[in-house]
């Protein structure tokens, strides 16, 4: 068996192909979902992928993690074509990326520490830097009071919150994340973007971010997280150029790429499909 | 001439094709199915065995399982055997005793609970309680996506869900089913002390005699194969539920029918074969 070898989030030489669709398409039952989609995103990046409900931003999403396989297409992420592993071979590549899940996904059975320990305690890892680590990450999004809570006792954003948690434990080079925002009230939603856009700027973390809400994207391609200062800024210009956030945007409509590019294109633009999300 | 024809025959109404019959497609159509699901199901048996017997094996959820499986369903095991046994004695003895030969009914009821009746009752039970427990409790983590962060978290479900829930209940019900016979008989003993004047020493002597070594093999084999089937059924039907709440709750009643089913066939057959296997051996 292929051994999965990953680097490490901080490893990532910004620039490179990370995540690489060819071509894909994928149908469920005779129904196209998505159709020829091919996109490529660099080390660093974080491409927001935008769509209306069913234009298969969540099945984008599995497929990068290998969750579904593709009808026809290559599937390339850190330079391993997913479509070529087996079964085992894909399980060792997801103990390298991270997956928020749109309603969070959390073990309902378990409580707050033992969800976001659920990887590090496969790996058979010492109880006591189980607890130091899941502590870290629970500070991380400000959900340490919760430790020992179940997700029944958490509220929609709490649990996105934790379930950033879970994802980010091992520190991966590629976080996905299915609708982080949905169903939330917007100062909920601005505080998940917020740690997402934290968590991209402080450890270069690759993502995908499907949403619905293109104030996601502009909130993550307008705002920069600066570690020195320890403040969210927006992105500005001096003496050196401008300051970019490392942020892209691809609107699907009906299982096709209707766009590809940047915040500033996209709110430029006078098509009439996107003008619908503008406004 | 020939425009005439060709007049006639585009005047002529075609006459239309006879309607396929609308059952044919259907039965076609749902034998594929049952066809498909059975292949499914072959898949995930043979998918569980082959990770049952290699590592990473569960310890702690074996465990835990072992603990809602057995220790869960014994209060309902010991009362249903209990009366189970009191009500066979009730039966049988009033027909034997109208052939003077009541002191006979411990040999039947001894026979009837441990070759059929423990293993059945044990089985259905079971099926009730926890073969519908692991399909809802499955279907619910399918439906909310804990299935998916299982696999995306880089666990394998078969592994983790299905494998420690077959193990457990393969440990479990035939200890189940010892238990159900053992009450059975002391229901039916207890009958036959209070109401039909048997001494305990009549009714134990017989009930004992007259079980042999193979009684006691048909009556374990029996829930290792329920314990198998019920425990898979369930899975199965847990890890393909489709479409929110309700989905769960059609893949719930699935699951029991199928198995309760499944158990009462196989109880049929397996009695058929063992009689066969013991008489001719």
């Amino acid at each position: 068996m292929r051994k999965f070898t990953a680097p490490a989030a901080n490893e990532i030489i910004p620039g490179e192909p990370l995540i690489h669709f060819e071509n894909v398409s994928i149908a469920f039952e005779g129904v196209p979902v998505l159709n020829n989609i091919s996109f490529t995103v660099d080390g660093g990046q974080t491409k927001v992928i935008i769509g209306e409900s069913g234009s298969g931003k969540t099945v984008l999403l599995k497929l990068a993690a290998g969750l579904l396989r593709p009808d026809s297409g290559r599937v390339i992420i850190m330079g391993h074509n997913l479509g070529e592993m087996n079964e085992v071979e894909l399980l060792d590549f997801r103990r390298r990326i991270g997956f928020v899940f749109q309603e969070g996904a959390l073990f309902d059975s378990l409580d707050v520490a033992d969800n976001v320990s659920f990887r590090l305690r496969e790996e058979r890892k010492p109880p006591r830097e189980c607890e130091a680590r899941v502590r870290e990450a629970l500070r991380f999004v400000e959900m340490e009071p919760a430790y020992h809570k179940f997700p029944a006792e958490l509220s929609g954003g709490m649990r996105r919150r934790v379930s950033i948690a879970r994802a980010l434990i091992d520190q991966p080079p590629i976080v996905y994340y299915d609708s982080p925002t949905a169903g939330l009230d917007p100062v909920t939603s601005q505080t998940i973007i917020t740690l997402i856009l934290r968590l991209r700027d402080l450890s270069g973390a690759t993502s995908l971010l499907a949403t619905h809400r293109l104030q996601d994207a502009f909130g993550l391609a307008n705002f920069i997280f600066e570690p020195d200062a320890d403040r969210v800024l927006p992105v500005w210009e001096d003496a050196d150029g401008r300051h970019f956030a490392p942020t892209s945007v691809l609107v699907i409509r009906e299982g096709k790429i209707y766009f590809e590019g940047e915040t500033q294109e996209l709110l430029k633009s006078e098509d009439a499909y996107l003008r619908q999300f503008l406004e | 001439m020939q425009a005439l024809t060709r007049t006639m025959s585009t005047l002529t109404p075609k006459m239309p094709e006879p309607a396929k019959p609308a059952v044919f497609p259907l039965v076609i159509g749902t034998l594929k199915k049952w066809l498909l699901a059975l292949q499914e199901y072959s898949i995930l048996l043979a998918d569980t065995a082959m990770k049952a017997l290699s590592p990473p094996i569960y310890g702690g959820d074996i465990l835990e399982q072992m603990d809602l499986i057995g220790v869960g369903s014994l209060p309902i095991i010991l009362l249903t055997g209990f009366f189970i046994g009191g009500v066979m004695v009730l039966n049988t003895a009033a027909q034997f005793q109208r052939f003077g030969s009541a002191s006979v009914t411990g040999t039947v009821v001894a026979i009837g609970l441990v070759r059929e009746l423990g293993p059945v009752i044990a089985g259905l039970l079971v099926t009730g309680r926890n073969g519908s427990a692991i399909a809802s409790e499955l279907g619910s983590m399918v439906v909310t996506e804990q299935v998916d962060a299982m696999r995306a978290l880089g666990t394998d479900p078969v592994r983790k869900l299905v494998v420690p829930r077959v193990l457990a209940m393969l440990i479990v019900l035939p200890l189940l089913t010892a238990v159900a016979d053992l009450v059975g008989l002391f229901g039916g003993f207890m009958v036959s002390y209070f109401q039909l004047a048997q001494t305990a020493s009549q009714f134990w002597n017989t009930a004992i005699q007259a079980l042999v070594l193979s009684d006691i093999f048909q009556g374990m084999i029996k829930p290792l194969v329920f314990a198998l089937i019920i425990s898979t059924i369930g899975c199965f039907y847990g890890l393909r539920t489709r479409g929110g709440t309700q989905g769960v709750g059609r893949s719930t009643i699935s699951a029991v029918v199928v198995a309760s089913i499944s158990v009462i066939m196989l109880d049929f057959f397996l009695g058929k074969l063992l009689l066969y296997y013991f008489v001719t051996s």
